[in-house]
């Protein structure tokens, strides 16, 4: 299937299979490695990416839902201003040890963040709930999400 | 073989299923993950995939004199978000998955995926919901109790599609979702349990039971329900032990990777118990 949509903010066109797994397209036609794969099942939440702007499991996405839509990884989003004060607090919090689900962790936050700007601790938590990590704990995660919206007033 | 179709209306979707043996997918949250092959390999479905989740006509959310209609391809998220749709249902939805899950996922699909443990169903049991179903021949209008037969199994005909959700425009006096998970976020029902009740003057004028995930559809009993209705407040409390006795062969759960059967049907008595008490306090 002939399928048009925009990656990163450039169109694009791509001749695949309509079942074909969003996450695949990004990792394998576009070399977009930010994008993990860790269940593919929907469950633990590497494979986040946006899609017009609100987080989804990749990994759940077939080709042939796609059409038209604007989709963004952590490739073109790591240019942002918003990225940067993520990045930085997260950095000053810990909220990164091994770093597989950070980009999930990045694209959930910012798709948060972007429709609410002053999250509570139970906003975040919920926001955050459909991303695992098993490794740097989930509260030292909090603390960075909450460090980039009491710093980024403005940018969200 | 064609692939799939991304027809640009409703009723090019059902004049592609009239003429072809094709699988209608909306969000794909149930489908991608049961057709998976493993790592970076493409799911296999054994029939073209008929894209309708993204059509106009089924995502709408309306109010229609005393009824809701909620188009089938209306995402989790967008229910969440709608003042249309009354809190309580939006109690069971917001314990569905996660975020990024109901960005993707629609109702229609939680209906007809007709899992025993579906989030949306003890809710959409328990208020009488019509389910309309299109073809590209006529319409025709389903209880969805009638609508899902089995696990697994729905009454939808090769050539149509369910578009339109329809559940009264009402409120209870009295709601209690309870959902038994693992954990909050992200976990998949063991037991869930919905009950709703209006009081008036001391007397119960209305009530509604449905428990999921504890049989191989949803569990609710008119014929107790109809016991109970007319009854004071006093009355029920008193007879909750009789009221749980008749529920209890109803309740009939297996043993699986997410729970026991005997913790399943203890803990929907309980819940049970409680909803019962709790309402017997309302006046």
């Amino acid at each position: 299937m002939k399928i048009e949509f925009i990656l990163n903010n450039e169109p694009q066109t791509i001749d695949v299979h309509p079942a074909r797994r969003l996450l695949d397209i990004l990792r394998e036609d576009f070399k977009l490695t930010s994008v993990k794969e860790g269940c593919g099942e929907g469950e633990c939440g590497a494979c986040v990416v946006l899609m017009n702007g609100k987080a989804v499991n990749s990994c759940l996405v077939p080709a042939g839902n796609i059409v038209g839509k604007s989709i963004v990884t952590l490739e073109s989003f790591k240019e942002t201003k918003r990225y940067q004060m993520i990045e930085s607090c997260f950095l000053e919090a810990g909220s990164v040890q091994c770093g597989f689900c950070t980009p999930g962790i990045v694209m959930a936050t910012e798709s948060l963040l972007s429709e609410n700007p002053h999250p509570t601790d139970k906003e975040i938590k919920e926001a955050l709930s459909g991303n695992l990590c098993r490794c740097t704990g989930y509260n030292m995660i909090f603390k960075g999400i909450h460090l980039a919206a009491e710093r980024g007033q403005g940018l969200w | 073989m064609v692939d799939g179709f991304r027809p640009k209306t409703l009723q090019e979707a059902l004049e592609i299923r009239l003429k072809t043996d094709c699988l209608p997918i909306a969000g794909g949250t149930d489908l991608m993950v049961q057709k998976a092959r493993g790592f970076a390999l493409k799911p296999d479905f054994d029939k073209p995939l008929l894209f309708i989740g993204y059509l106009p006509e089924l995502n709408k959310i309306s109010i229609e004199k005393d009824q809701i209609h909620i188009g089938a391809g209306v995402l989790l998220t967008d229910l969440l978000n709608s003042d249309k749709i009354p809190e309580i249902f939006k109690e069971a939805v917001c314990l569905m998955a996660s975020p990024p899950s109901r960005n993707l996922a629609s109702v229609g699909g939680n209906i007809c995926n007709a899992s025993p443990a579906g989030d949306t169903l003890p809710h959409l049991y328990a208020v009488d919901t019509q389910l309309v179903l299109k073809s590209a021949k006529g319409e025709r209008k389903v209880p969805i109790d009638q609508f899902i037969t089995g696990p697994k199994r729905t009454d939808l005909v090769k050539d149509e599609l369910l578009t339109k959700i329809i559940i009264p425009n009402r409120i209870f006096g009295v709601n209690y979702y309870r959902k038994v998970g693992q954990r909050k976020g992200m976990s998949l029902t063991k037991a869930a349990f919905q009950g709703m009740a209006d009081i008036e003057q001391g007397k119960l004028t209305d009530v509604r039971i449905a428990f999921g995930s504890v049989a191989p559809t949803i569990v609710r009993s008119r014929e107790i329900e109809k016991t109970m209705i007319g009854k004071s407040v006093e009355e029920i409390k008193e007879e909750i032990p009789e009221i749980l006795a008749k529920y209890a062969p109803l309740i009939r759960p297996i043993d699986d990777a997410r729970s026991s059967a005997a913790y399943r049907k203890k803990v929907c008595l309980r819940l049970l118990e409680d909803f019962l008490r709790k309402m017997s306090k309302e006046k």
